[in-house]
């Protein structure tokens, strides 16, 4: 296996820009020759497609959702990172970089970060000509706030709506694009197998799920904009439809998975209340900019919150982490808490949450204040928890909520399918083993709109690329190998339903997998899995047929993907014989409790390999050579 | 704490051209922390165990962001919460013993796929008419190089806001869209980079609306009561006034620009 990531020669600077210059170009009469297929469509795969569009190429792009502007990155609250040292508090390319390499717990290739902080100026300038209606100070420029891992104020935001307002932009460009007829825009149509022929991508298949038609989608080259996997774990903050099933079957097609292992778990969300719960809700990391997170210093101490004096009180990120405090990155945020709950210190029912406390920032900068950086926040959670926020502290829990793991590209973000291009979330690229705050909208965008339109050119210019129709054999295989799966799904007709797998799968990955893990433990999972994986093969209920809107059946296809990636999880996580950012191995770890990796073991990418059903994955690695930053331990303290 | 136990007459319709009825349901044994649509969980599950099909609806963030969801319940666009989605409500809001209506939003322009789904794609339509700013990607200016006055922004955020839920169509007697549309018009309306496509979006958006077979706008206000986000009829105004300018020729910029 060649796993080359192709990073270009020269200095980490310039890199990227001679990248550009040596990469062949298709010319504007050939680019309309050429169709591109675009699944997914959130803020990268939404800013690919109208890209692309832009630049002349066809595009067909497709969504599970009603619309493209349902995409899940729509629920990002807090920001996007960028390197503009508007505040002139010390910002600057290089600390982005530096700060997201060190934030990664180096285990993310430096050429990747560089060039994301250095397009990280762009995203901004671009949304703000799109419309996007950032925070602005009275003056009428930018406003910046702080997040996590970081010493500088470089975040951009919208309210508490980044997210939302970022993809809008992007949608809305997308929508300019189909009105002009340069892309062709399929909703409500799920992608259920990829098509390789003559070892390139160059098709799809998917599911029309009004009409339930399976069909195929030929072209040039394929782009995965599909987003995470963290719903391998049921309670996720993920949408409810968020799912693997595009990058896991691209990956049993031959495209190799990069650190699946690599899950965030985020540290402030509001904390399950029962066993109905259908999904977890983030709690905006910018909260911690003026929350203070706290659990009582006594064991088992019932007492309302007001009523625990502050000397009882242990405020523990600003202990442990003084010169962070409250901003100390998700990880080690997330595992804190844990130790605190483990500890028999967590507050509320079940003693599985932490306080973040307002009340000094309320008597400090008022109530209206508060209400005017946070106040949907704030509303949000009184209506879930049906507590005032202005009175009493929330109480939060960590939760799953990012997967810096995803398919491995190279530094053109082509996976080792030819033709096969991985953006945003789906691709494990530049976050390593745990991703900042605001950074995941910034790595969406600047593959979307400023790296792939680049990179893609490249690959199109220099391939060769014989006609395929539908009538091609692959085609029909594939084809029919997707149209008999659906028919087995519906056919078992067994006792149990498709959620009650999915529940069961995600409380073995998270007892086993998810924020410390142990060598029994993961043994354990990869023995059940495979089990719980037969027993849906065999016991599942799929009602319905698969002539119509059936969304059991979506859910079905979806399931049993997680059954598989959820095995790989936890094989990489057993694998990697250290701690690092979010993959905490509880054997590997420093006597006050920090991560302690293994540089001279596992400082590489584990890239695994699909061998077939029941067979082990084949691990390959790239190495990861640090030129520009020192290997250090990681210290927020 | 005590649970709930509800019953439920629910709109089933198998397909766009099938006939549709009520169907009764028991929600039995439903905790207060639930949300709404945790609660149709419940119920699907059990219709799942059975084998039945289980009850349609669009939903997917739960956050109340995306704009997926969306049911008349007991009447209501989003049921008795204000300014909360389906998904947002929780049935600490009802009483044991309640009866619920759910049904799909009806609007002539968006037509029922199944039980609760409808077809909402009418109002990425009216996007395509003029709800954007044609730039396309790279060479962009500084993005402090234009002041935008916080007033301006923060009400243009205001607007921005929307959701496309479609809960103002489903609220208004005439099934107009204008407050959606209305949204998107305030919201690029209100920014320096919207101005010079300000006549040539109004006149789009607003003529797509009629294409795509939404009523027209008599200001019962239905629609602000309805939105999730809260966003006000006065963007109505504002959508009505730039339209006119359109129809006229004259330039917003003669009539004080964005600064309004």
């Amino acid at each position: 296996m060649d796993l080359n990531a192709r990073v270009p020669p020269g200095p980490l600077q310039e890199k990227w820009d001679r990248h550009r210059f040596d990469l062949r170009l298709v010319s504007p009469a050939n680019k309309r020759k050429h169709t591109v297929l675009v699944v997914g469509s959130g803020l990268a795969g939404g800013s690919a497609a109208a890209s692309l569009s832009e630049l002349g190429y066809n595009v067909k792009c497709f969504c599970f959702q009603d619309s493209p502007r349902r995409a899940h990155s729509i629920a990002a609250q807090g920001g996007i990172n960028a390197a503009k040292n508007y505040p002139n508090d010390g910002d600057s390319i290089w600390r982005l970089f530096y700060d997201t390499v060190k934030g990664g717990d180096f285990r993310a290739r430096e050429a990747n970060v560089y060039r994301l902080a250095q397009i990280s100026v762009n995203i901004i300038d671009q949304c703000v000509a799109q419309g996007v209606p950032f925070a602005r100070e009275y003056g009428g420029l930018l406003a910046n706030r702080s997040f996590g891992g970081a010493q500088v104020s470089r975040t951009f935001y919208a309210r508490g709506q980044t997210g939302q307002q970022l993809l809008l932009g992007a949608y809305q460009a997308l929508e300019k694009e189909i009105a002009r007829g340069g892309v062709v825009m399929f909703p409500r149509t799920e992608m259920l197998d990829l098509i390789v022929i003559g070892g390139q991508a160059r098709g799809i298949v998917v599911r029309d799920m009004v009409t339930g038609e399976i069909s195929s989608h030929l072209g040039d080259a394929v782009v995965l904009g599909t987003g995470g996997y963290g719903n391998v774990f049921y309670l996720s903050t993920n949408a409810k439809g968020s799912n693997a099933t595009a990058i896991w079957r691209a990956h049993k097609r031959g495209a190799l998975f990069g650190n699946p292992c690599y899950t965030q778990i985020h540290p402030t969300c509001i904390p399950v209340s029962g066993d109905y719960q259908s999904k977890l809700t983030l709690m905006s990391e910018s909260l911690r900019n003026d929350g203070r997170v706290w659990v009582p210093k006594r064991r088992d101490d019932k007492r309302p919150p007001g009523e625990i004096p502050e000397d009882e009180r242990d405020y523990y990120l600003e202990r442990k982490y003084p010169s962070f405090g409250n901003l100390a990155p998700r990880d080690v945020a997330s595992r804190a808490a844990k130790e605190a709950c483990d500890d028999g210190r967590g507050v509320g029912p079940g003693g599985l949450g932490v306080y973040l406390d307002f009340a000094d920032a309320i008597k400090r900068l008022g109530e209206d204040k508060i209400c005017e950086r946070y106040g949907n926040l704030f509303e949000m959670y009184q209506r879930i928890t049906d507590e005032n926020p202005y009175r009493v502290p929330m109480r939060i829990y960590p939760a799953v909520h990012y997967t810096m793991g995803g398919l491995w590209v190279d530094y053109d973000l082509m996976s080792t399918i030819p033709g096969l291009f991985v953006i945003g979330e789906a691709n494990f690229s530049d976050h390593g083993a745990n991703r900042l705050g605001a950074s995941a909208l910034m790595q969406g965008l600047a593959d979307g709109y400023f790296i792939l339109p680049s990179t893609i050119g490249n690959y199109l210019a220099g391939a060769r690329l014989d006609r395929v129709d539908a009538s091609h054999g692959e085609v029909v295989r594939v084809e029919g190998a997707v149209n008999q799966r659906v028919r087995t799904l519906l056919s078992i007709t067994g006792k149990r339903t498709v959620d009650s797998f999915h529940r069961e799968l995600g409380k073995l990955m998270w007892d086993k997998c998810g924020m410390a893990r142990r060598t029994d433990g993961l043994r354990e999972a990869i023995q059940r899995i495979p089990a719980l994986r037969e027993e849906f093969w065999r016991n599942v209920n799929v009602p319905g047929s698969d002539a119509e809107l059936n969304q059991a059946l979506e859910k079905a296809g979806r399931v049993a993907d997680f059954l598989e990636l959820g095995e790989l999880i936890c094989r990489d996580a057993l694998h990697r014989e250290e701690s690092c950012g979010g993959h905490f191995r509880e054997e590997y770890q420093t006597e006050d409790g920090e991560a302690k990796r293994d540089d001279e073991r596992f400082a590489y990418v584990a890239a695994w390999a699909w061998r077939g059903e029941g067979q082990e994955p084949c691990l390959h690695k790239e190495p990861l050579v640090f030129d520009n930053v020192k290997l250090a331990a990681r210290s927020y303290k | 704490m005590p649970t709930l136990n509800l019953k439920l007459r629910i709109w089933r319709q198998p397909g766009p051209t099938a006939a549709g009825r009520f169907v009764d349901y028991d929600a039995r044994g439903i905790s207060p922390d639930a949300s709404f649509l945790e609660m149709l969980d419940v119920v699907n599950d059990r219709l799942a165990q059975q084998g039945e099909a289980p009850i349609a609806f669009d939903h997917d963030c739960r956050e109340g962001i995306c704009g997926s969801c969306g049911m008349m319940i007991n009447g209501v666009a989003h049921g008795p919460e204000r300014a909360t989605a389906a998904c947002q409500l929780h049935m600490r809001r009802f009483a044991d013993g309640d009866v619920i209506t759910i049904e799909p939003w009806r609007a002539r322009a968006f037509p029922v796929i199944r039980d609760l789904v409808v077809d909402r794609s009418a109002f990425d339509r009216i996007i395509q008419a003029g709800g954007f700013i044609s730039v396309n990607t790279g060479g962009a200016q500084d993005g402090n190089s234009i002041p935008i006055p916080k007033g301006d922004v923060d009400r243009a955020m205001d607007a921005a806001q929307c959701i496309g839920c479609g809960a103002c169509v489903a609220a208004c007697p005439n099934g107009s869209a204008s407050l959606f549309t209305a949204a998107k018009i305030t919201h690029l309306g209100l920014l320096p980079q919207g101005q010079p496509e300000r006549q040539r979006r109004a006149l789009g958006m607003v003529r797509q609306m009629d294409v795509e077979g939404f009523g027209g706008c008599t200001l019962f206000g239905e629609c602000q009561e309805a939105c999730p986000k809260q966003i006000g009829i006065e963007t109505i105004s504002r959508m009505n006034r730039d339209y006119l300018r359109a129809l006229l020729g004259r330039s917003p910029a003669a009539d004080g620009g964005s600064g309004e």
